[in-house]
């Protein structure tokens, strides 16, 4: 080679300035970037492979019905799970969302049956009171600087007294219900789409992952969203007004929680105050699944989505399948432990 | 002679029993690399975070162009034109190049979709951030939007720089920018504050290494004790003569003991 620059050299004007070091890499290291983009891809991977896996061994599985039938059974917990990968992507948890949903369900049966309100408007009060209780957690976890974990666990007891109190302890009816405010079983409604039956309470479910799709990324909320919960005093230096963001993603999430309270009543048909005992934690069960990082910051809002469904897949194919309901636990504590594995081993890469 | 474009006078600031600033003063004058150097717990970076919004003074007085300012925020004094580059960098480790460019102040679309549904102008941005990366020799980084948690020390730090370059309209202030940069990177990062003071915007660089302090500086402040003791001109004193007045075992002419 002489020293005399060759024209004819592939010289990009914009590759002359770049010159990013590019090593070669082993294959797994080249899965730990690939999925370091695409955190979401590890859920999807788990959750076509066990589609196949559950539908080569029954073959009623696949069936549109099956199939509607897991996606009904996963809209309450999948529409929480929503509410909770906001609070986790700053780096939060919010172990009270099942605890507002079921008081929320409470307080618009009660507004609605006992204190004859008209039910949209009894409806709308539910909705306000989802951005109150949220606004409380919010409140205590920037004003007060309480661990979120602390505090959503005392707002879980809190709340569910007040649930306790405002329902009586008794369940309204569906007879009730549906004579007198019907509109409250709304989500529990059925309609046909090409063979498979689909809720309300399923598309509210898919609506509410896709505004929170396009917020999360298409609007400058969600990047400070993301940039507060992955260093909040990076955040903040860079001119974030951090606890503005942190109460707007409680009060977000705490109305998100009364939208999953109102499903839950057309998904149960009455209004029990001690229905969804455990559905906080399944919310954060599919949320890890689903990808999103414990640590904050990472991860996409359709993660969840899709680690609610792995779950309800699991549930149906092992059913399906005549296993004891106790693998079905079993199955997915490892799926929780595989995957925020995973994410440790991603995250790596950044150190 | 100009007037100085940032000053300050007498700011205290006390931590519980500990004063941080006493009495301290400062100036800037435009076009100018003033460097700020002193001993650990001088209180350096008590007076840059004054300056910059990050902490409140008790006392003093700070002006911009002559017009009394206080800065309750970093956001503040952001609006004023005062930009920082903390030590820290105040990066989102997991966000694009583009995003934390634009972080706090995103460019939203034209028409309804940017009005009402907050739509960011993406494309803008990149442009926007590719074109500043650009400017400053920067452009060692192929995708806009790849994490900044992917981009080596002094990359990150180029970006850092460059953000506050790009909207730092008066000042710019830089919190040891070399402190965790191998000598290759170091060397990036002094030309780059070079560059960005040939654009006529004063610079306040505060850094713990001598050579490059005496390499880019205009004038050097020494801090000591939560005061500005001295301001030297770096031609016309050594590096041990700072080193000397920052630690107190000499005292510069003029200055009573």
């Amino acid at each position: 080679m002489s020293d005399a620059p060759d024209p004819v050299v592939e010289r990009n004007p914009n590759e002359s300035v770049a010159s990013f070091e590019h090593h070669s890499r082993g294959a797994l290291a080249r899965l730990q970037h690939f999925l370091h983009r695409f955190p979401t891809m590890v859920p999807v991977i788990v959750l076509v492979l066990s589609l196949i896996a559950f539908g080569l061994i029954s073959p009623n599985f696949f069936s549109a019905f099956n199939l509607s039938l897991i996606m009904q059974q996963v809209a309450v917990v999948g529409t929480l799970a929503a509410a909770q990968s906001l609070v986790i992507l700053t780096a939060g948890i919010d172990l009270s969302v099942g605890a507002v949903m079921v008081m929320i369900s409470v307080i618009m049966g009660q507004l609605a049956v006992n204190f004859g309100i008209p039910v949209p408007i009894a409806i709308l009060l539910g909705l306000g009171c989802g951005a109150l209780t949220g606004g409380l957690n919010g409140l205590l976890v920037t004003r007060l600087k309480l661990p979120p974990f602390i505090t959503t666990l005392g707002t879980w007891n809190i709340f569910l007294a007040l649930n306790y109190y405002l329902s009586g302890r008794e369940t309204i009816r569906s007879q009730t219900l549906d004579a007198e405010a019907p509109l409250l079983k709304l989500f529990g409604e059925r309609f046909n789409l090409g063979g498979a039956v689909l809720t309300w309470g399923v598309v509210l479910m898919l609506l509410v992952f896709a505004v929170l799709w396009y917020a999360l990324n298409k609007t400058a909320w969600g990047r400070r969203v993301y940039a507060v919960g992955d260093d909040p005093e990076s955040a903040a230096l860079a001119g974030i007004q951090t606890k503005r963001v942190l109460m707007s993603v409680y009060m977000i999430a705490g109305v998100i929680c009364a939208l999953a309270a109102w499903s839950s009543i057309g998904r149960v048909g009455s209004v029990s105050p001690t229905s969804f005992f455990e559905s906080n934690l399944e919310s954060i069960t599919a949320v890890v699944i689903g990808g999103i990082s414990l640590f904050g910051g990472r991860g996409s809002i359709l993660g969840p989505l899709i680690g609610a469904l792995i779950v309800g897949v699991f549930n149906s194919g092992l059913r399906l399948a005549g296993v004891d309901v106790l693998w079905q636990l079993f199955a997915t504590g490892w799926l929780i432990i595989v995957a925020v594995a995973v994410d440790q081993w991603i995250r790596k890469i950044s150190s | 002679m100009t007037q100085p474009l940032l000053t300050a006078r007498n700011l205290v600031k006390r931590y519980g029993r500990v004063t941080a600033l006493d009495h301290a003063d400062f100036d800037l004058y435009p076009g100018e690399i003033l460097a700020v150097i002193g001993d650990n717990g001088a209180g350096k970076s008590s007076l840059i975070k004054a300056i910059s919004g990050a902490v409140q003074p008790d006392e003093g007085e700070i002006r911009l162009d002559g017009q009394p300012v206080s800065f309750a925020s970093p956001l503040e004094a952001r609006k004023a034109g005062i930009e920082t580059v903390y030590q820290t960098l105040a990066l989102s480790p997991a966000l694009s190049i583009s995003d934390n460019m634009f972080m706090g102040r995103e460019i939203r679309k034209p028409g309804v979709m940017g009005k009402w549904f907050g739509m960011l102008d993406k494309p803008a941005m990149d442009k926007f951030a590719r074109d500043k990366l650009t400017e400053l020799g920067l452009m060692t980084i192929q995708n806009i939007s790849q994490p900044v948690e992917t981009l080596s020390g002094g990359q990150r730090q180029g970006v850092a720089v460059a953000r506050a370059a790009a909207f730092g309209s008066r000042v710019i202030i830089l919190d040891e920018p070399t402190a965790a940069l191998g000598v290759k990177e170091s060397r990036r990062v002094l030309d780059l504050i070079l560059d960005v003071r040939s654009r006529g915007i004063p610079i306040v660089l505060i850094s713990h290494n001598m050579p490059h302090v005496f390499e880019v500086a205009d004038r050097i402040h020494i801090h000591r004790l939560g005061k500005r003791l001295c301001v030297i001109n770096p031609k016309e004193h050594s590096m041990s003569d700072a080193v000397a007045y920052m630690t107190g075992a000499k005292l510069p002419e003029g200055v009573a003991a």
